[in-house]
């Protein structure tokens, strides 16, 4: 087994557990995505991994070897915090070159290494800045070129990108993922965003309530999410629950009671299709979010075409537009 | 895995024995003797002496009035200091707190100047060796604290209340009354049950500005102990002194835990103090802190009718009275007092180590424990030493380290009060981001910890320092060894003789030790804070 492998790790802290039995691998190279919303355990688990949080059972190797026993600072990983956690009594190059000085290179070769890594983050010549005077994205960048620098065999990043704006978010997830792959830098990355997850995933994982819920690569988790908790995660808005013979306003879904999830990406405007009224309006990042009911079933979807709120439109579900999911 | 055990054991292990050696066994031998023998007789017979009684009473009631003087003439400085930002506000502050490390000697002398240059040694005003000498020397202590504790307090509650109290009709005495001090008073009981302890287990000024009548429990233990020579008497005394002084922590302790009081003020811009309310309170602790120590310098200079240096230079010869020259008992103070310091910051400092990274009974007990000696009283401390540690195996009669170590022990719990608040207050994620860039615990400790407590480590150091350069309440009771003599009991011996030149020298001699212990104030008081939100908390 090469890369990270994780069986049945739970933790917790005495009453329910924060964990409950996760297994989980990531291949060298390869950028797993957790996604979950707030609360689910996601941060626990890079804990977890990185040796900060005992665990009550299950075991975590690299490469075939158990890492039980093994302090945090022997496991060779990197671990990017949430609110970067720069230490504020050293300046950016005491920051970045921290990690090479625990792992005692010489200190001639520290500083070429520091001044790449800053390059390669886009921080040329910042390394005798204090770390108080850093922009949220320039301390970003520092946290990401100080967890690089001294080279981990699996980056952890804990939400590095939850303290910036939208903007900055969306310019630096793609730098981001063009640096982990330039690398070829196996990497674990936390996010509660969908839109972050699927920009930078080669596969995701996505955490409900301690467990892994869904493991796959985007766009199998995307068409078939399997359960309500996982698809509001991934980002779906259409989950219809359906009569107790399976059927709904759009006609029957199902061959029973349960819910069914209908991709937005599936849904389009024809005329003689369904009837349906507009009953919300929205531009977003170029397309039009349109929100149509149908006897009282709302549902959104884009379109390029212009709508009008009020209008009454033809809905076409396509193929693989409905999907059944398990639990309510 | 084991010599990492092994620290650990020794960074539990070394402050405990410190703690046990230095300060536990000695007060032990002081209850084990008083509760013993001669002792017990002694102490039985106590409650029916009338010189006792009239002691007794007298330390209970001029630490009273000394308590309720202080809180009335700090509290319009902590109102100004609260509610209001003014230019000079940072340096009031530091100012204010100069007087509380003052050494107690030194705070005599001044009230000693005082009492000379406006002639209230006798005559119709006399002060010196009256009561009121006593109590305005322990104002002047005690201010700081009353000023600090109940104006940060102070500044925590919320004015809109006061603002509608306004609103609804009061007028702002009525508002102070009936609004201000119901929700102040937790700070104020507790900022006053301090001062009470202070003025209580009070030692140099008494013996120094109370002359021989006016006589508390401590400096009784001391008359007993060391002038009389009768240790019988004197551990009756201090077991008497030692059961009081716990029973006020206690009551001091509730009195501080009562004093969460949660309100959150959402007040920012406070407004300029008006010309009359900022110059009423600085006359006012002009007068109370500012004149004595004026005086003090102004006689230190004053040489028959015109002024010069001449005190300053006699400083370095020897008087007849004296072992040695007071220079070489500055010099002394100064050697036993880095000893002191080095001492206190690795005991306190592993002690707070042990406390803040510690779990269970083991850090709770040296919290606790080493909060004591500031608790005991000075007094408590340097009898307990002198008869505790003068028998094999102990035998540290002779040792150079024994004052050191004595000074080391009222300054531990200043180191601890200093740095405990600032490692509780280093993120933990600063030490896992460290660990999990390969840093082993030690490790993180010497690159996180340390470092960024340095700054605490700093006014602890300072706080030790300061503390040791004027103890004079423990260190008389020490043998003493004539080439040993410490500046602040030089400085007593050169102020209970009369005679133009020696008041001389001593002024002199007391505006140094003055000098050197403000300087300790203005390193404390400039500490920094890191802005950044990664150090959370106050310092």
């Amino acid at each position: 087994m090469n890369g990270l492998t994780v069986v049945a790790v739970s933790v917790g802290f005495g009453g329910a557990p924060v964990l409950d039995g996760i297994d989980l691998a990531v291949a060298p190279g390869e950028i797993l995505v957790l996604l979950g919303p707030s609360g689910c355990g996601k941060t626990t688990l890079l804990r977890a991994v990185a040796g900060l949080e005992p665990m009550v059972a299950g075991s975590i190797s690299w490469d075939g070897v158990d890492l039980a026993g093994v302090p945090p600072h022997e496991r060779g990983f990197g671990l990017m915090f949430q609110d970067h956690a720069l230490f504020p009594h050293r300046d950016v190059a005491g920051n970045v070159g921290f990690g090479l000085r625990m792992a005692g290179m010489p200190e001639s070769q520290q500083d070429e290494r520091v001044r790449r890594v800053l390059e390669l983050v886009g921080l040329e010549g910042f390394g005798p800045r204090s770390v108080s005077t850093l922009s949220g994205g320039e301390a970003q960048r520092v946290a990401l070129a100080r967890s690089l620098a001294p080279g981990p065999r699996l980056l952890m990043l804990d939400e590095p990108l939850g303290s910036l704006d939208r903007a900055l978010r969306d310019r630096l997830v793609d730098e981001l993922g063009v640096l982990l792959r330039r690398l070829g830098q196996a990497a674990i990355h936390v996010t509660h965003d969908h839109d972050e997850a699927f920009t930078l995933a080669d596969r995701i994982a996505v955490m409900a309530d301690g467990q892994i819920a869904r493991t796959g690569t985007p766009s199998e988790v995307w068409a078939d999410p399997r359960s309500v908790a996982v698809a509001r995660s991934v980002g779906h808005r259409n989950l219809l629950d359906l009569n107790p013979d399976g059927s709904c306003a759009l006609g029957r879904l199902g061959t029973g009671p349960g819910t069914v999830l209908v991709r937005g990406d599936r849904l389009t405007l024809q005329e003689g299709a369904q009837p349906a009224r507009v009953i919300g309006v929205t531009f977003r990042n170029g397309r039009t979010e349109v929100t149509v009911s149908v006897d009282g079933l709302e549902l959104s979807l884009f379109t390029d075409r212009p709508v009008a709120r009020g209008e009454t439109v033809g809905l076409h579900l396509a193929d693989e537009a409905v999907v059944g999911l398990d639990g309510a | 895995m084991t010599a990492r055990h092994l620290g650990r054991v020794a960074a539990v292990a070394l402050p405990a024995v410190f703690l046990g050696v230095f300060f536990l066994y000695p007060v032990a031998a002081i209850v084990g003797r008083g509760l013993t023998g001669e002792g017990l007789d002694r102490l039985t017979g106590l409650p029916g002496s009338a010189s006792f009684r009239s002691v007794a009473w007298f330390t209970l009631w001029q630490a009273l009035v000394s308590t309720v003087l202080t809180v009335v003439v700090a509290l319009p400085g902590a109102h100004l200091l609260a509610r209001h930002r003014f230019r000079g506000r940072a340096a009031l502050r530091a100012l204010t707190t100069v007087p509380f490390v003052l050494p107690t000697v030194v705070v005599g002398s001044a009230f000693v100047a005082l009492f000379d240059r406006f002639g209230l040694d006798d005559g119709a005003f006399r002060m010196r060796h009256t009561v009121w000498a006593i109590l305005a020397s322990h104002v002047f202590f005690n201010v700081a604290v009353v000023l600090r504790t109940v104006g940060a307090f102070w500044e925590g509650l919320d004015p809109a209340v006061e603002e509608q109290a306004r609103v609804l009709g009061a007028g702002p005495w009525r508002t102070f009354l009936s609004v201000t001090l119901p929700r102040l008073w937790p700070a104020v009981a507790a900022a006053a049950s301090i001062v009470f302890l202070f003025c209580t287990t009070s030692f140099g000024v008494i013996l120094i500005l109370g002359g021989p009548t006016r006589a508390t429990l401590e400096t009784e233990i001391w008359r007993h102990a060391v002038w009389r020579g009768d240790l019988a008497s004197a551990t009756a005394l201090a077991v008497v002194q030692f059961v009081a002084v716990v029973a006020m922590v206690v009551v001091a302790n509730r009195l501080q835990r009562r004093r969460s009081v949660d309100e959150r003020s959402t007040f920012r811009l406070p407004p300029h103090p008006t010309r009359r309310l900022l110059g009423a309170n600085l006359a006012l602790l002009a007068t109370v802190l500012l004149l004595p120590v004026a005086v003090l310098v102004e006689r230190s200079l004053s040489v028959g009718d015109g002024y010069s240096l001449r005190h300053y230079g006699a400083l370095a010869n020897r008087v007849n009275l004296l072992p040695v020259s007071a220079l070489v008992a500055l010099r002394n103070s100064l050697l036993f007092a880095l000893v002191a310091t080095a001492l206190a910051l690795v005991v306190g400092g592993l002690a707070s180590l042990v406390v803040v990274h510690g779990r269970g009974w083991v850090s709770r007990i040296l919290d606790l424990g080493f909060m004591l000696p500031l608790g005991v009283s000075a007094v408590t401390l340097g009898f307990g030493m002198l008869i505790a540690l003068d028998d094999p195996p102990l035998d540290l009669r002779s040792s150079r380290w024994l004052v050191p170590v004595a000074h080391a022990l009222v300054g531990i719990p200043f180191v601890m009060r200093t740095l405990v608040p600032t490692l509780r207050s280093i993120d933990d994620r600063l030490r896992e981001a460290a660990a999990v860039l390969g840093a082993s615990p030690t490790r993180v400790l010497r690159e996180i910890d340390l470092p960024i407590a340095g700054r605490a480590v700093a006014v602890g150091a300072a706080f030790a320092f300061a503390i040791s350069l004027g103890e004079f309440g423990a260190t008389s009771f020490l043998p003493r060894q004539p080439d040993r003599l410490t500046a602040p009991l030089a400085l007593f011996r050169l102020l209970g003789t009369p005679g133009e030149l020696l008041r001389g020298q001593a002024m002199a001699l007391a505006v140094v030790l003055m000098v050197l212990t403000a300087a300790c104030v203005l390193v404390i008081e400039s500490r920094g804070r890191f802005g950044s939100g990664v150090v959370r908390g106050d310092l």
